[in-house]
């Protein structure tokens, strides 16, 4: 029994990094229908943003989530300025350009820092476990747990509470009539792009004291958060929580009773039925089309 | 400029009228003056600089390369000068493949010192069989190759482990838990080790691998902390290392009950993943930073002053850089004329030194190096702590997990 709690939990740790990186993606398929390449980029500019705050000015790494947030979203904002905003109506070329940007960074990276592998400090205060109901788990990564949750919370309120989110919902459903109701469309694109580039870089700083900080981090990262809107269905937040979560037990499940090797393949496998007979993934929202 | 047939083949013929009185030993079938033309030795030097294991083998390359500026330095072989052909394989197989035969083939070098992972070994091999050159190769690896064309300078699976497991066994217990990154070199590696444990009658509770750069680590430590096994025993590689130490910090398992006895873990992962997540487990392997020799201060310095200050040596920077000096001595005994992969092969074998790590010498047999091994703990400063050294050097038996085959003089023996 104790074993499958702790197993629960891990799942729910491995759901919450999941989804952490997948949410900036989510938001920014399902509004602009960008498929982002770079997102990978993104998480790893967070984890190097963490970096040198710890390393060249003594900053921990809970100080600095909200510089890394606006350092993140900055760089995603300039991107959309200068590049997504001309591709919009050409999803083709924006895979392209996106992944052009995510090669560029990798490089720039290397030549700016090296290519070690770096670390960032845990906080001190989380760096050992905590017991729960018997079940022993790392401080830190609950701590992951609940800000994602809490980062999750804050996402649904912007969209579905505010005047910017009813906006945004409105673009998504036909930019056009939007636009003549007097939305400024590529305000709220860029917007957007820049509050989902801001996640992945958030997610990248709170790994980072987990898994190791390299210029080719990000590589893994964009083809889990790719599994997880996929699974989940685009322009659905309910369906991105969904899909984390149950690719989260699925993943802790399998490598607990098998290996994490099997586990990969079997998660793999399990999607590619899905989208075989269910496309538009677990949680579609009805838009008129 | 025009050139019309006619004048091009006059022109050839009498290049090659004067190429022929001049040098007419080129026209004596592998002649080998060529290799050590114009007072210069060429070598190749074939580590990866771009790419996933560029962090690593940019070490192997600044080892190498100091160690031949230090006997350039030195009035270079017999009066010759090295001269290093580098090249940036940009740690992909095939692009191996492809630079050694240019080196091998378009620059005519007489070795060539590379490779980290045993993929890209495997990719030149056929390069350098065919072309009867050699490959100097610094990495400890699985073993189970007989190559004749191969100064095979890293640790076998014996020289890390025959010391090293039973010193486990007897201080922490026989419930071992080996785990792994799911490639040819950690399998080898547990099969080795798995037959001393049947050998020392203690048991392996479980054995697994994760994908190569895997970095979710929670299931694999949850599995840790319901078997409590005495040992885990890991041949992880890569960033892969770095978060299994992190992780199995942050769960808060404790290094003192349940050690991480690593064959992969040097002062260069250590740098990476920080002295506090590495600090209390277990390496071996036969050169440590901190060993405390005057050929190992030396070496240590040079490297420092020739590539900063901050920078380790590891166990196999080290080899990278005695292997260039051993091709030396080889070298040295050979007459200018003489020169070639052939004879450098054939002197080097039983050759010693005075390596960082202590007396090293080319197995005659096999051609793989007689090391010393050394248990080490790391400490949170990043360094590691010695804590055991071998009494003599171990020789180095690349088939000793398979006892019907041996590796001799004229290749593979089968019984």
């Amino acid at each position: 029994m104790e074993t499958i709690l702790a197993q629960i939990l891990t799942g729910l740790s491995i759901a919450s990094i999941l989804l952490l990186v997948a949410l900036g993606l989510a938001i920014i398929y399902g509004t602009t229908g960008v498929i982002n390449l770079a997102h990978g980029e993104f998480v790893m500019i967070g984890a190097y943003t963490a970096w040198a705050l710890q390393t060249y000015v003594g900053a921990g790494l809970i100080e600095s989530l909200v510089v890394i947030f606006f350092v993140v979203a900055l760089f995603g904002w300039i991107i959309e300025k200068t590049v997504i905003r001309h591709l919009y109506r050409r999803p083709l070329d924006t895979i392209l350009a996106t992944w052009g940007i995510g090669v560029m960074a990798q490089q720039a990276i290397r030549l700016a820092v090296g290519g070690e592998l770096r670390y960032v400090q845990m906080p001190s205060a989380m760096s050992s476990s905590v017991s729960i109901l018997g079940i022993e788990i790392s401080a830190f990564r609950l701590f992951i747990l609940a800000l994602s949750a809490a980062i999750f919370g804050f996402t649904w309120y912007l969209m579905y509470r505010t005047s910017f989110g009813m906006k945004l919902r409105a673009i998504t459903q036909d930019r056009e009539v939007a636009s003549c109701f007097g939305i400024k469309s590529k305000r709220i694109y860029s917007l957007t792009f820049a509050y989902g580039a801001g996640l992945a870089g958030l997610a990248g700083a709170l790994v980072s004291p987990l898994k190791s900080v390299s210029p080719e981090m990000g590589t893994t990262y964009v083809v889990d958060a790719f599994m997880v809107v996929v699974l989940g269905g685009v322009e659905s937040l309910i369906g991105t929580v969904a899909s984390s979560v149950i690719l989260g037990e699925l993943t802790g499940f399998l490598a607990f009773y098998s290996n994490d090797t099997l586990a990969k393949v079997l998660v793999f496998l399990a999607i590619v039925v899905l989208i075989r007979f269910r496309p538009q993934g677990l949680f579609a929202a009805k838009i008129r089309s | 400029m025009k050139l019309g047939r006619r004048k091009f083949i006059k022109g050839t013929v009498a290049a090659g009228a004067v190429t022929a009185a001049g040098f007419p030993h080129i026209w004596i079938k592998d002649s080998s003056l060529a290799y050590a033309a114009g007072g210069e030795i060429k070598v190749g030097v074939l580590f990866s600089l771009t790419g996933t294991t560029a962090i690593v083998e940019e070490s192997l390359n600044k080892a190498t390369v100091l160690a031949i500026e230090e006997i350039n330095a030195a009035g270079g072989i017999n009066g010759m000068q090295i001269k290093a052909i580098v090249e940036d394989p940009a740690s992909d197989p095939a692009t191996f493949a492809e630079k050694a035969r240019k080196l091998v083939l378009g620059d005519r070098c007489v070795s060539v010192f590379g490779s980290y992972t045993s993929a890209s070994r495997k990719a030149v091999l056929p390069v350098f069989e065919k072309r009867k050159n050699l490959y100097f190769y610094p990495t400890l690896y699985e073993g189970r190759e007989c190559s004749k064309n191969v100064i095979y300078t890293g640790a076998v699976p014996n020289q890390q482990q025959d010391e090293f497991v039973p010193w486990l066994i007897e201080k922490f217990g026989k419930r071992w838990s080996l785990i792994g990154s799911n490639y040819i070199y950690p399998k080898e590696e547990n099969n080795y080790c798995k037959k001393l444990l049947t050998q020392y009658g203690a048991e392996v509770i479980r054995e697994e691998y994760v994908p190569l750069g895997h970095s979710e680590f929670s299931s694999v430590i949850n599995k840790f902390r319901s078997e409590k096994p005495d040992v885990i025993f890991s041949t992880v590689v890569g960033d892969s290392v770095v978060a299994l130490h992190r992780q199995y910090r942050a769960g808060g398992l404790d290094p003192e009950k349940m050690p991480m006895a690593s064959l992969t873990t040097s002062e260069n992962e250590v740098a990476a993943m920080g002295g506090d997540a590495a600090a209390g487990h277990f390496t071996s392997a036969p050169y440590f930073m901190v060993y405390d020799s005057p050929e190992n201060h030396k070496f240590v310095e040079a490297y420092r002053s020739r590539w900063g200050g901050d920078k380790v040596t590891h166990f196999v920077s080290e080899p990278s850089y005695f292997q260039v000096h051993l091709f030396k001595q080889a070298v040295e005994k050979l007459s200018a004329g003489d020169i070639s992969p052939k004879t450098i092969r054939e002197a080097i074998k039983g050759e010693e030194m005075i390596a960082p790590q202590g007396k090293v010498r080319i197995e005659p047999e096999n051609l793989h190096s007689y090391l010393w091994p050394k248990i080490g703990q790391c400490q949170s400063d990043g360094q590691f702590k010695m804590l055991k050294t071998t009494s003599e050097w171990l020789a180095p038996e690349p088939y000793k997990a398979y006892p019907n085959q041996t590796c001799t003089e004229s290749g593979l023996k089968e019984s």
